[in-house]
């Protein structure tokens, strides 16, 4: 099977800065993908490449549906990205603040409906009933993730743990294939960093997404890749699964430094 | 307390004109943080719209009443064909540089249209017909307030409502909303954002046009220049009322609108723009965000 993203010799230069330099990586169906690499190695840079945020110097970027179709997201803007079946969230967390649980999650499922602006305005009965399934897609997706009980609340007044997961929903909203997660751990505790792990398992099985992930918290990545990429400064130095990666001496050397067994 | 009711109900009409315009300014600026100094000369282009059409119509004969609609009709829609496209051609190039030059680019694009518009159309106040007839009703407070400002409160009043309907549940406010808040993470939930801005420049384009229609019946004169002057009046009413917000923009406007009609009707008609930007300059020194205005408004 065809992976659904495919990246090659991927470069990203900032003027005289090369952020990521000749990188290649692959997802295939169902698989659950690790970025690793110690602050500063380009990881977020990465998906900002392939999500269309960045434009990248050179590379070549594929992405595969399961069912076979390619296409090509070099030049591709971020909405039309998404609308290709890949979503992401962020590291900072990026919820629209003013709009509820349940808005935010609306916003995701609007750019797979069909209606253009003059059915936004006039609003037929088909695209009032579009707009109702939109509502009941958007609040099973709630349930599936366990912020039912959160929907009409502002995204701003949610707990931490719970706007992470919101984002997760708001993504997943867009129908993706493929999810990018830009460290979804990220100053979480002991249980919900449990739960997000528990949560990312269920929606590889329930959804058959694959996924693609950024994470620092090594206990969390180990649990659930399947695969392994590690960068420093800009370049791949390893690939792998968990075990290879962990006995892996350039990935030692690049997360504690050179003098460590000196 | 004729007096009174009379400056009262003169203000209500200058508020309700300011915030058909005013709604314009501020809801572009929420969505690209840009104050669009052409949105007046699509104010004046509408009203040029509806005396051309009026103009034709009533050589032909129609009823004043569908002249009147008809005209308004046709001014909003072709002010928002010079509005998407004024988007188009001087702002959406410049969307990545500084916000300084889109500013330029907005003023610049005023002056062309305020000129093209001179040449077209001379630099005399063409008489503007006024169609709305006097309803039997008013007649005894005729001297108080007149069929077209009752007109004027309507129309500000439907836009009002139907702007916060589809704001607040329709697909396209809510993507209104979520590009307001933080575009690139509209974009990467799959919103095609130059819809988005191209929806807002329409609908803003078409309301200031209702409003140059409305306006220029009530004068009873248009000329190139009455853009431009409407359009400071409202922009000063959108910062009054906190810019990017329309509640404020409405609620600017009015308080405006009183002012100035109070002001002018109890001291004196020759300071009338004086106390308005007094007052802009008291409220902003006590609330620099304006009224409504959230002080946040810089992101990250």
């Amino acid at each position: 099977m065809k992976p659904v993203l495919d990246v090659n010799q991927l470069t990203m230069d900032f003027g005289g800065l090369r952020a990521l330099d000749h990188i290649d990586l692959q997802v295939k169906p169902g698989e659950i993908v690790a970025l690793i690499g110690p602050n500063g190695a380009g990881k977020t840079t990465f998906f900002n490449c392939i999500t269309g945020i960045y434009s990248p110097t050179k590379g070549d970027m594929l992405l595969t549906r399961p069912e076979g179709d390619s296409s090509r997201l070099n030049g591709l803007k971020p909405n039309r990205v998404t609308e290709r079946g890949m979503a992401r969230t962020f590291q900072n967390i990026r919820l629209f603040q003013n709009m509820t649980v349940l808005e935010n999650v609306m916003i995701g499922r609007h750019c797979r409906l069909r209606s253009g602006i003059p059915g936004a305005i006039l609003r037929p009965p088909a695209n009032r009933r579009e707009e109702k399934q939109v509502v009941d897609d958007s609040y099973r997706m709630l349930e599936k993730i366990g912020l039912a009980r959160y929907v009409n609340e502002f995204a701003k007044n949610l707990p931490y743990g719970a706007q992470r997961r919101l984002e997760i929903a708001r993504a997943l909203a867009t129908e993706p294939f493929l999810l990018l997660l830009d460290e979804p751990a990220a100053g979480m505790n002991a249980q919900e960093t449990k739960e997000l792990d528990d949560l990312i398992i269920r929606l590889r099985a329930e959804m058959g997404v694959s996924i693609l992930l950024i994470e620092h918290d090594m206990k969390l990545v180990m649990s659930l890749s399947d695969r392994i990429y590690v960068v420093d400064y800009g370049k791949k130095i390893a690939e792998g699964n968990p075990e290879e990666i962990k006995s892996n001496p350039a990935v030692i050397k690049a997360y504690l430094g050179e003098d460590i067994d000196a | 307390m004729d007096y009174f009711l009379e400056l009262f109900l003169g203000g209500l009409t200058r508020g309700s004109i300011y915030a058909l315009i005013a709604l314009g300014y501020t809801m572009v600026y929420g969505i690209i943080e840009l104050i669009n100094f052409a949105h007046g000369e699509i104010y004046m282009i509408g009203a040029f719209t509806g005396l051309i059409v009026i103009s034709v119509l009533t050589m032909l004969g129609w009823n004043s009443i569908a002249i009147i609609i008809l005209a308004a009709l046709i001014a909003m829609l072709y002010s928002a064909a010079y509005g998407f496209t004024i988007e188009k051609i001087a702002y959406k190039p410049l969307r990545g540089s500084q916000r300084l030059s889109a500013l330029i680019s907005a003023i610049g694009m005023s002056l062309f249209l305020q000129n093209y518009v001179l040449l077209a159309q001379t630099s005399n106040f063409l008489p503007y017909p006024n169609l709305i007839p006097t309803w039997d009703f008013l007649k005894p407070v005729g001297h108080i307030v007149r069929s077209t400002e009752i007109v004027i409160y309507i129309a500000a009043a439907l836009v009002m409502v139907a702007l916060t309907y589809l704001i607040k549940f329709t697909r396209m406010g809510k993507a209104m909303r979520a590009v307001a808040q933080d575009r690139d993470m509209s974009m990467l939930v799959g919103v095609d954002v130059n819809r988005v801005i191209s929806f807002t420049f329409i609908i803003g384009s078409s309301i200031a046009a209702l409003g140059g229609v409305l306006v220029a019946s009530h004068i009873g004169q248009v000329n190139f220049y009455v853009g431009f002057i409407a359009g400071i009046k409202a922009f000063v009413a959108a910062v009054l009322g906190g810019i990017g917000s329309m509640p404020g923009a409405v609620l600017g406007s009015l308080v405006l609108g009183w002012t100035e009609s109070f002001f002018t009707g109890y001291i004196s008609s020759d300071y009338e723009d004086v106390f308005a930007f007094v007052f802009l300059v008291l409220i902003l020194i006590f609330r620099p965000a304006g009224i409504l205005g959230r002080s946040d408004t810089d992101k990250v």
